[in-house]
């Protein structure tokens, strides 16, 4: 998201100037709560989400040092606000990041090689196809999805991906790869069935 | 394909995302690009992801804002009422 266009004042958000932070309120809820919905998939769970990091965002604002940028400390809060609710929504799934952080990566070797690129265009502009990107994004393991949504969905940097989800690059670069692949098979799933229907039309 | 060149096919996975994102060393990304004109297969996997890649970026930039009654209450709860029209 870009910080440029409006100038938000950080000392005018201190000093606890209410329409500043109406203005920081718009111009990055879009963003955090594409965040929310592609890491949660249910509106109203997303718009908890949304409230709750401006809440946060609110309380905190005297603790936020510019050490990251305003919008890396807000993707902060709002992953944490997503990954905690997804934790309370499902206990039973532990988030110790079982999946080791090596460099074996065999597990996500590619097994499906159909060239689906040359699919016309309409073909991936389809609210099916919407759908289907949605759904892959859905089947990654939460902490994969986290750094792919921040990275590849909202154009952070793997620096700015580090900072807000406080990983290590290489840690990042590890999740972002694994989780690229895994949507690239399942991707390659979808369109290629979706090459085979055309080609029996 | 022989067991040697699925090695190298291997070996070649975990630079994948740099060498997408233009961030590898050249010396890697020449033997990739070396690999890649003679295995069809990896060709066709560095085509899918980067098409993967893009169609999300995509997706992202056509989403829009937040929904008018979502931003309402949005403000409710920050109580910024007095800012919801602006």
């Amino acid at each position: 998201m870009s910080e440029n266009k409006t100038e938000i004042s950080v000392e005018a958000l201190r000093a606890g100037d209410r329409e500043e932070f109406s203005r920081l309120v718009d111009t990055y809820s879009g963003p955090i709560y594409r965040l929310a919905l592609k890491m949660l998939g249910i509106p109203t769970d997303a718009e908890d989400v949304l409230q709750n990091t401006f809440m946060k965002a609110f309380q905190h604002l005297k603790e936020f040092e510019g050490r990251s940028s305003l919008s890396t400390w807000l993707y902060r809060i709002a992953s944490n606000e997503a990954l905690m609710l997804l934790r309370k929504q499902r206990p039973e799934i532990t988030f110790s990041d079982a999946a080791p952080e090596d460099d074996d990566n065999s597990d996500y070797s590619p097994v499906q090689f159909t060239d689906w690129c040359c699919l016309p265009e309409d073909e991936f502009l389809s609210s099916e196809s919407q759908a289907a990107l949605d759904r892959a994004v859905q089947h990654l393991p939460e902490t994969q999805r986290i750094v792919f949504v921040l990275r590849d969905i909202e154009g952070l940097s793997i620096q700015e991906t580090s900072q807000a989800l406080n990983l290590s690059e290489t840690a990042v670069k590890t999740r972002l790869l694994r989780a690229r692949l895994r949507l690239r098979e399942d991707l390659s799933t979808y369109y290629g069935k979706r090459l085979d229907k055309r080609s029996k039309e | 394909m022989s067991e040697n060149e699925h090695s190298k096919c291997r070996s070649l996975l975990g630079s994948l995302s740099d060498y997408v994102d233009g961030s590898l060393g050249e010396e890697l990304c020449e033997e990739i690009e070396r690999h890649v004109a003679e295995c069809q297969n990896c060709h066709i996997v560095v085509d899918t992801l980067r098409k993967t890649i893009s169609l999300y970026h995509e997706s992202a930039v056509e989403a829009g804002d937040v929904p008018g009654v979502v931003r309402e209450r949005l403000f409710r709860t920050l109580n910024l009422d007095d800012y919801i029209r602006h």
